[in-house]
């Protein structure tokens, strides 16, 4: 360092800086840029969805769209009433939620409590891999595998149903359940566990009025997770769900999820004509329904972050 | 049918509640092992009831695993090993047929850090008697109230007993797991270093209540302060470690002679601060 004041006149070794922090004024820019192409990115995406969808609930009134029981995008006139793919939709993630919840928070449960730690470490892994099989392969697998079981056992026309799309969809969103409520029981302090043992608790009393509560912010969020793969999963629905246009009553009719119909639809639409648009305003209720689903565990999350913080 | 009677019709393999013996706790050369790490030694001694026994030695000597031997915290340690007699009201708690359940409501643990459960004030301290059967709301009430009072904390929560056990601060979350555990009604209370994490004057507060209550019940703490071992102890006992580096009891005995008459020159060493 040289022996001389700096260029304001600072003597050496004074706590005052002639130079600003050129490094650190970059990175800030650059993390701040990062950030808002992140926001503007999703910003355009709802835009899009927005300015393409629009048209479509101009031309049919949003209830009729809505609550419209018949999709005749080609007869003349077209009608645009997307109840029954909403219906499919609801069919096809209840059941998907019913059978993965139970089963993947129990898994959890065993996987983080109950499992040695040896058994444990080498499943979890296994069960992780599994959230990265391709859909399509799990379409298939329900196209051969499930749907004649599905077909047989119900005594149905046909394998391809809302139950059979369910059921895989049930498949493909419990690896993320698990994995999720694994991490959130584990981030529960050991001394909670203790402390319930040291009042005379049984293991279960400590997994189930203690563990499971203390962990229920995660677990809240696994299960939203899964809803919301449910919901937005395409490939295997369009392959197994059976494709019907009706207004389905019961899980076991084949049926055309939302997703499934932007699928399916969006080769045969021209581009700019209604059914195009109509398609889009599919997307935008499902991207509402995300929405939705999101804010709900939001909000479990900070109602549960506000009774149980510290201060 | 009185307690005592459901107790032993239940056949948990422990003695009937406060069975009229000497000794409450008793140790008969105790060895414990992690694995095959000794982490205490022939340990022997005898605890009377209604009285508060300190544990007092340097770090690592083996004195929260001593403490954990008599509520069998310790079974919790998949590699844990237990040789030797551990006694509560002359029952062997280590044989078979013990209900370790049981054997834990009737000697509880108040733990080093204060750790209420993320739960409301009311919901921490019902739920010892919620897990043991009890459902009606006026009883739960009664209980929640009870052990408050006795824990020296009611006047300072009882407008919030909604509020999160989290809340509040350390001291008082500390008494909050006292009254936890004291809402299970107890007769040995096994406290580890409950102090250490609280504020000289939360810690008086601690202390005066331990004094209250070994009228009724008998307390073991674990602690690494000796002038609080000298305040609030009718007995002390000093673990060290040997050579093997397993904690054994160097001296027992009443704390006013291990405080100012020490038999063993180790022991006189650790009380006046030339080690440890």
């Amino acid at each position: 360092m040289a022996v001389t004041a700096d260029l304001q006149g600072h003597p050496p070794g004074s706590i005052f800086r002639g130079k600003p922090r050129w490094g650190e004024r970059i990175i800030e820019k650059i993390i701040f840029f990062n950030g808002m192409v992140a926001i503007l990115v999703l910003l355009g995406v709802f835009i899009i969805l927005l300015r393409e969808g629009i048209p479509a609930l101009i031309e049919t009134p949003f209830f009729e769209f809505l609550f419209g029981t018949t999709w005749y995008p080609v007869s003349e006139p077209p009608t645009f009433g997307i109840l029954p793919f909403f219906v499919a939709t609801m069919w096809v993630t209840l059941i998907s939620t019913v059978l993965a919840v139970p089963i993947g928070v129990g898994a959890a449960v065993f996987l983080a409590e109950v499992a040695p730690r040896r058994v444990a470490d080498a499943v979890k892994p296994i069960v992780e891999l599994l959230s990265g099989f391709p859909s399509v392969v799990m379409g298939f697998i329900g196209l051969v595998l499930l749907s004649p079981w599905v077909q047989n056992s119900l005594n149905l026309n046909t394998g391809l149903t809302g139950l059979t799309a369910g059921i895989m969809l049930a498949m493909m969103s419990l690896p993320i359940i698990v994995s999720v409520s694994e991490d959130a029981l584990r981030a529960v302090p050991d001394e909670y566990r203790q402390a319930a043992y040291g009042l005379g608790s049984t293991k279960w009393e400590v997994i189930w009025h203690v563990c499971v509560p203390s962990a229920l912010s995660g677990i809240s969020a696994a299960v939203m997770l899964g809803v919301g793969r449910a919901i937005g999963e395409t490939m295997t629905v369009l392959m197994v769900a059976g494709g019907a246009l009706a207004l389905p009553e019961l899980p076991t009719e084949p049926m055309t999820p939302m997703t499934a119909a932007i699928a399916s639809g969006i080769g045969n639409a021209v581009q700019g004509g209604l059914q195009y648009h109509a398609l889009f305003a599919i997307g935008l209720i499902l991207f509402v329904l995300t929405l939705v689903v999101n804010l709900i565990a939001a909000r479990i999350l900070t109602a549960q972050k506000r009774k149980f913080a510290r201060e | 049918m009185n307690i005592a009677d459901l107790v032993n019709e239940k056949n948990t393999g422990l003695p009937p509640k406060n069975a009229p013996v000497d000794g409450k706790l008793r140790l008969e050369q105790v060895n414990l092992y992690y694995g095959s790490f000794r982490a205490v030694k022939d340990l022997s001694l005898d605890i009377d009831t209604c009285s508060i026994t300190a544990i007092i030695g340097p770090s690592g000597c083996g004195k929260s695993s001593m403490l954990r031997l008599f509520n069998r915290m310790n079974d919790l340690i998949a590699s844990a090993r237990v040789e030797g007699l551990v006694e509560f009201d002359g029952v062997d708690i280590y044989q078979a047929g013990v209900d370790v359940v049981e054997l834990r409501k009737r000697v509880g643990m108040v733990f080093q850090k204060p750790n209420p459960f993320p739960m409301s004030i009311y919901d921490n301290v019902a739920f010892g008697p919620r897990r043991h059967g009890i459902r009606n709301k006026r009883a739960l009430d009664e209980i929640v109230e009870k052990s408050l009072v006795q824990a020296a904390l009611w006047d300072e929560v009882k407008d919030k007993l909604d509020q999160s056990g989290l809340s509040i601060s350390g001291g008082q979350q500390q008494r909050l797991c006292i009254a936890r555990v004291l809402a299970v009604e107890p007769e040995v209370i096994l406290m580890d270093e409950p102090c250490s994490a609280l504020d000289p004057i939360a810690t008086l507060k601690i202390e005066d209540l331990m004094r209250t209550l070994t009228s009724t019940y008998t307390i073991v703490i674990v602690t690494h302060n000796m002038q609080q071992a000298a305040r609030v102890s009718d007995m002390t006992a000093f673990l060290m470690v040997d050579d093997d580096r397993s904690g054994t009891l160097v001296e027992y005995g009443a704390t006013s002679e291990i405080f100012t008459n020490p038999k063993n020159q180790k022991t006189e060493d650790y009380i006046t601060g030339r080690f440890g």
